[in-house]
């Protein structure tokens, strides 16, 4: 078997605070394979977005990622990479598209300019052979007029114009990695299924790996074979889309599926999970997902669950996996019971 | 735009008008006047000063000096100095270019100290060279002009003898030099006028500057700059920069104005003869026509300053252009 694009070991990134030591990533490992688009689920605060960063390492202080942890990207570890050498792995090797096209865009830049800039950079093209990069790029994320859009400023397009150039300028050098942060969250619906439907069809053809980050089960059902659930700054679920659809593990998970809406579903209440994510100065010993749980019993208080192997790939940190008998005895969350969201 | 453009220049004019206004008739209204402060030999009567009074119309009523006085101005003539005894044009055309030589070269130091001094802070916010700075930039910020200028020349003239204590040039062996040594002798007159506004304005604009990169050093299109692959330092200088320096081009325009009426303290301090001096000196010598005149070419300036600031802020941000 070929060697994964991206291996993540025990990535541990934390920030420090008044509160204390935020340890927003706790211990994620992942891989990643070429060609594959892998999903990373997981609500706000769960540490997918400063996974991501700090893949490009981009968290900036007083946020550090800690000795440990190794980020493997075509076989090199990114952690132990020069900060000039990482210049080259960022926007060339591995490209980023992030959430919000209103605010990812340098407002006194053309668009033309922004996307040039990464030709110039990388592949040290002229100043003109850059800006024809560009048109060529806005002519491939499907802009009319491409010419004429690259002089002009973000304000002057619209939400998904701007995504559709903030992922031609991730294009540019035709990268092995897109790590795709949340991008449609801030888009309107049927904007978003263009843009989720525009980066698929260039990844595959042009075989562009995506590490694609969000909160929406539906984006991953679609667009990922694989996905990753985060909880607390933890890896809780990882399985194929199918195996997680069909058979969810961790009650987090099954959590996530019942409050998606839908279709023939009638007009019940969406279920939700009770409680809130606990504060990451003080992940709770045992599992963070304790509270929230309506299966938590005395050694969930105790034991922090490891990831158990459930067969064919799929990985579920639940005791579950060694007690299933206690699945058939849910109870009120603790959470829930007290009325009191942990802080 | 021309809409835009007529609406401000209209309300520059009733700015300037209301600020020449107040001032004529507060100068009017003091006490004493500008015979009775230059006319003072034992000799002098009283019936002399009236006689002088009269000549200068000054025995008229406030109303119809101020519209006289108007009338001339509308010509372009700002009138005759009382204490100087040559006409205003000819005192401002010697004042004016000192003015602008001190403080063309104090505001240009204190935007490129300021602007790199803020750089250099917000490089990394919060970290020791940004608080320590920061310290200091708060103190200098806070000093009053004068008490700067009079502790710069304790320190630098009257304790170090390094450098003059004020005025244009050595008044003895000034006429004695050879160009060269004329050159460095105007020089080392200026250079403690020079540091004392610089560090002043440096302050505020090192402050400025700080402030407005910080708050765009977090903004989503940094982090896509950096995401580009491009270096810590080349996106604070290409997209950051940019971005700060749109408020910081306000304020150099809005300082232009305050710099090209002179410092009123610094000059007066150093002895540097130019807008500031002269007008101080006007107002203590009751010469009013030259009060009023300066007060004129100040108002006019610190509008037009802040008129242009705002065009050459439309013209540098996309955004407002369109507008």
């Amino acid at each position: 078997m070929t060697p994964p694009l991206l291996e993540i070991e025990t990535l541990h990134t934390s920030f420090s605070t008044e509160a204390g030591i935020a340890r927003a990533v706790d211990g994620v490992s992942f891989q990643l394979h070429a060609g594959e688009t892998l999903g990373v689920v997981g609500e706000s605060g769960c540490g997918k977005s400063v996974t991501a960063l700090s893949i490009l390492r981009l968290v900036r202080p007083p946020g550090r990622i800690e000795a440990g942890s190794a980020i493997r990207f075509e076989g090199t570890n990114l952690l132990a990479l020069a900060e000039r050498d990482m210049q080259h792995v960022r926007g060339n090797r591995i490209a980023m598209v992030f959430q919000e096209p209103m605010t990812a865009l340098n407002p006194v830049f053309t668009v033309g300019d922004q996307i040039a800039e990464v030709a110039r950079i990388h592949a040290g093209a002229s100043r003109r052979s850059a800006a024809a990069k560009a048109v060529e790029m806005l002519a491939l994320v499907g802009i009319p007029d491409p010419a004429q859009r690259a002089t002009e400023y973000p304000h002057q397009l619209s939400g998904g114009m701007r995504q559709r150039v903030v992922i031609a300028m991730a294009l540019v050098m035709n990268p092995a990695l897109i790590i795709a942060d949340e991008p449609t969250t801030a888009l309107d619906v049927t904007i978003q299924a263009q843009i989720l439907e525009l980066l698929a069809d260039l990844t595959r053809r042009l075989g562009t790996s995506v590490l694609l980050i969000t909160h929406d089960l539906g984006v991953v059902a679609e667009n990922c074979s694989r996905v990753i659930v985060m909880y607390a700054g933890e890896v809780v679920e990882e399985s194929t889309t199918v195996e997680l659809f069909a058979h969810a593990h961790h009650p987090y998970t099954e959590g996530l599926l019942g409050a998606m809406p839908r279709v023939g579903r009638g007009a019940e209440r969406l279920a939700t999970i009770p409680g809130t994510v606990p504060a990451p100065t003080a992940w709770p010993v045992g599992c963070r997902f304790r509270e929230r749980c309506a299966f938590a019993w005395d050694r969930c208080a105790k034991d922090h669950p490891p990831l158990y192997q459930l067969g064919s790939g799929h990985q579920s940190r639940c005791h579950l996996a060694e007690e299933p008998n206690r699945r058939a005895h849910p109870h009120t969350p603790l959470a829930a019971a007290s009325g009191v969201a942990s802080a | 735009m021309r809409r835009y453009l007529v609406l401000r220049a209209l309300q520059a004019l009733g700015v300037v008008a209301f600020i020449t206004t107040l001032s004529f008739m507060v100068v009017h209204l003091a006490p004493g006047d500008p015979i009775g402060s230059s006319l003072q030999g034992p000799n002098v009567t009283e019936a002399i000063r009236q006689h002088w009074r009269a000549e200068y119309g000054l025995d008229r009523p406030v109303s119809e000096q101020y519209v006289r006085w108007v009338r001339l101005v509308a010509h372009g003539d700002l009138g005759f100095s009382f204490s100087q005894r040559r006409p205003v044009r000819d005192v401002f055309a010697d004042a004016i270019p000192r003015t602008l030589l001190l403080s063309g070269m104090a505001l240009l130091l204190s935007f490129a100290f300021g602007i790199a001094v803020g750089v250099l802070q917000a490089e990394q916010p919060n970290g020791s060279r940004d608080r320590w700075l920061g310290r200091v930039l708060l103190l200098l910020y806070s000093v009053p002009d004068f008490w700067l200028a009079l502790m710069v020349l304790l320190l630098f003239s009257l304790r170090l003898r390094l450098f003059p204590p004020g005025g244009l040039h050595d008044a003895v062996l000034y006429d004695y030099m050879t160009p060269p040594q004329q050159l460095l002798d105007s020089l080392k007159h200026l250079v403690l006028p020079v540091l004392t506004l610089t560090v002043l304005s440096s302050a505020v604009v090192a402050r400025h500057q700080r402030g407005e990169l910080v708050s765009v050093l977090s903004s989503d299109w940094m982090r896509t700059a950096l995401a580009k692959g491009l270096s810590w330092r080349a996106a604070v200088r290409r997209h950051a920069f940019r971005n700060a320096l749109l408020p910081t081009i306000t304020i150099f325009f809005a300082n232009i104005a305050v710099f090209a009426s002179g410092s009123i303290f610094v000059e007066k301090v150093f002895s540097w003869p130019g807008m500031g001096y002269v007008t101080v000196t006007a107002v203590a010598a009751r010469d009013y026509p030259l009060v009023t005149a300066g007060v004129l070419f100040m108002s006019v300036i610190v509008v037009t300053g802040a008129l242009v600031a705002d065009l050459v802020m439309a013209a540098a941000d996309p955004r407002i252009r369109l507008r």
